[in-house]
């Protein structure tokens, strides 16, 4: 899915170059984005009598913008959001994330961080199992001044790549709890600049995240190069056995990283 | 340009060919003797402004001219290089940047008739590929025709970690420092050895909230050990030079990142957010710094996610 999406968007991204860095970022790109990224497909807009999304109203630091989607109506095996695309118009790859979703988890509850360096939409789509699409948006104003949405410490990034936490609160059987996944990686995006070799380094970032309790999937994350720096993942879900909450993560180098948490 | 005179000072545009432009319409101050500085106003970067919201100046030795960071566009470039014409004769031998940033570097370019040797940290030039495009689209906007000009210089000679070096600007040696991250991965400060004077750069700023770019726990570090330095003067990257009120500065600063790393760090323990961190976090700083609404936030963004990995 995420590759066939990477070579439309990159088609895009090649026409529509000059328009997303132009001086007007509030230029209607989605309409391009829609048929790229959903074809011809049905999209129900300002659908928040089932989702909610947050993101806060100018992005204070570039580099690290959270963004979170919650739904209103519970997941059920017959109905549920089986996907939810995340797509920020402005950005240089605005298709940015796609979360793949089970009916176990209850009330969707996730959040992650992205890059946002200039004035854009944030939108969130959710596909639900029967196949229909809804969706919400943000307008998330650019940062001011010195921010750009290059890392801070990239010796310090480097240096800790592949380590991992699972966070939690003391969670109870049966009770709904919040749970965090990060793993630190420097997100390449292919912006960035290797001063001893002086070339651009070449994009290297989390490909997938996938997050599971006692080996039975929760939910997946697909993830390009819009995640920050050290990529997050906030999902609440609700334990129903004492057990194991593990996470996989393969990066574009195909590199894999691995942590589990017993509860 | 006319803009800026008009809003800024408010005077007829005759005026300024008239009289002896560098004092009146952009004020130099000599904090000890051959040594002058700009200080830049506590405002965001705009075309009116012309992007001078940092302290920017030089040091005059027997043979030559040190610039310390050269303004936050091109033409506060070419203010600053008319105000040192004011001033001397002699050319200008080095510009030296503490950091990326562009109210600090944009203003390069107006030297380069001098070839001076441009000087920065050893990854200075890895900051500035980085950030080149973003700045470069969004500084267009922001600085509108004051901005023509502005060029990326990347340094010929950089200062490497632990490995400070000394330049000879004739009868006058300035000592350059590289330190590990902390305001940004790569500030450098100037050490004036004669007079005992230190330019830090953005790893101090007075008046204007701090901006943490680099690592809170580094530069509260850095901080921690710049209080006990013996220096007769001090130019701060923002705020007044003073030979006696930056200990004040220093402690503020870096009572201020002690409270928000203090804060942030129990809110992190409690699985909070960002969010949370961004709503409650040092709201009690609010009026003891100017532009904190545009800052203070960001701070906590950045620092809350450093935190996340002690």
């Amino acid at each position: 899915m995420f590759n066939r999406i990477l070579t439309l968007l990159i088609i895009s991204v090649t026409f529509f170059n000059v328009s997303a860095y132009a001086a007007t970022p509030t230029e209607p790109l989605w309409p391009t984005l829609k048929i790229a990224y959903f074809g011809d497909k049905e999209i129900r807009e300002d659908a928040s009598d089932l989702l909610v999304i947050e993101a806060p109203k100018r992005a204070e630091d570039a580099a690290i913008v959270p963004i979170s989607v919650k739904s209103l109506v519970a997941q059920t095996s017959d109905k549920y959001i089986k996907n939810i695309h995340i797509v920020i118009d402005n950005n240089p790859e605005p298709y940015s994330a796609n979360f793949h979703l089970t009916p176990e988890l209850g009330l969707i509850d996730i959040s992650t961080r992205m890059r946002v360096d200039q004035y854009t939409f944030v939108r969130a789509i959710a596909e639900m199992n029967d196949g229909s699409l809804h969706m919400v948006s943000r307008f998330v104003k650019a940062s001011g001044g010195c921010s750009a949405p290059a890392g801070k410490d990239a010796a310090a990034a480097l240096a800790r790549l592949g380590k991992m936490q699972i966070r939690m609160r003391k969670p109870t059987v049966g009770k709904p709890v919040q749970a965090q996944v990060i793993v630190s990686h420097p997100n390449y995006n292919g912006l960035q600049f290797d001063q001893k070799s002086r070339l651009y380094i070449d994009a290297h970032y989390v490909k997938n995240i996938a997050i599971a309790y006692n080996d039975k999937p929760l939910l997946s994350v697909d993830t390009g190069i819009s995640v920050s720096e050290d990529p997050s993942i906030r999902f609440t879900f609700t334990p129903s056995e004492a057990g194991a909450l593990s996470a996989n993560i393969i990066d574009s180098k195909d590199q894999k990283f691995s942590h589990s948490k017993d509860i | 340009m006319q803009k800026f005179f008009l809003s800024m000072l408010g005077i007829p545009f005759f005026m300024l060919i008239s009289s002896c432009y560098a004092d009146t319409h952009y004020p130099i101050k000599e904090v000890t003797t051959g040594i002058f500085y700009h200080q830049g106003i506590h405002e965001e970067p705009s075309e009116s402004n012309i992007g001078a919201i940092a302290n920017v100046g030089f040091i005059i030795g027997e043979r030559c001219v040190a610039v310390i960071d050269s303004g936050g566009s091109y033409l506060e470039g070419t203010y600053l290089s008319q105000a040192i014409k004011d001033k001397t004769d002699l050319p200008v031998c080095y510009v030296i940047n503490t950091h990326v940033h562009p109210d600090h570097i944009f203003g390069n370019a107006a030297f380069k008739d001098n070839s001076p040797t441009y000087v920065g940290h050893e990854k200075l030039p890895a900051a500035i590929a980085a950030r080149e495009g973003f700045f470069a689209k969004t500084f267009k906007q922001t600085l509108g025709s004051a901005y023509t000009g502005t060029e990326f210089i990347i340094p010929s000679e950089t200062v490497a970690l632990d490995k400070p070096i000394t330049i000879d600007l004739g009868n006058r040696t300035l000592t350059l420092t590289a330190y590990s991250t902390s305001h940004t991965d790569h500030d450098l400060t100037v050490l004036d050895n004669n007079t005992k004077t230190l330019w830090t750069g953005d790893l101090l700023f007075m008046g204007r909230i701090p901006v943490m770019d680099g690592s809170i726990n580094g530069w509260i570090e850095t901080m921690t050990q710049m209080q006990s330095m013996e220096l007769n003067f001090l130019i701060p990257g923002h705020g007044e030079a003073s030979s006696d009120k930056w200990q004040q500065g220093l402690t503020k600063q870096l009572n201020y990142f002690t409270l928000l790393r203090n804060e942030i760090r129990v809110i992190i323990e409690d699985l909070g957010t960002i969010d949370q961190a961004s709503k409650q976090v040092g709201i009690l700083e609010q009026n003891s710094w100017e532009l904190f609404e545009h800052y203070h936030r960001r701070n906590i963004t950045a620092s809350f996610v450093q935190l996340e990995w002690e």
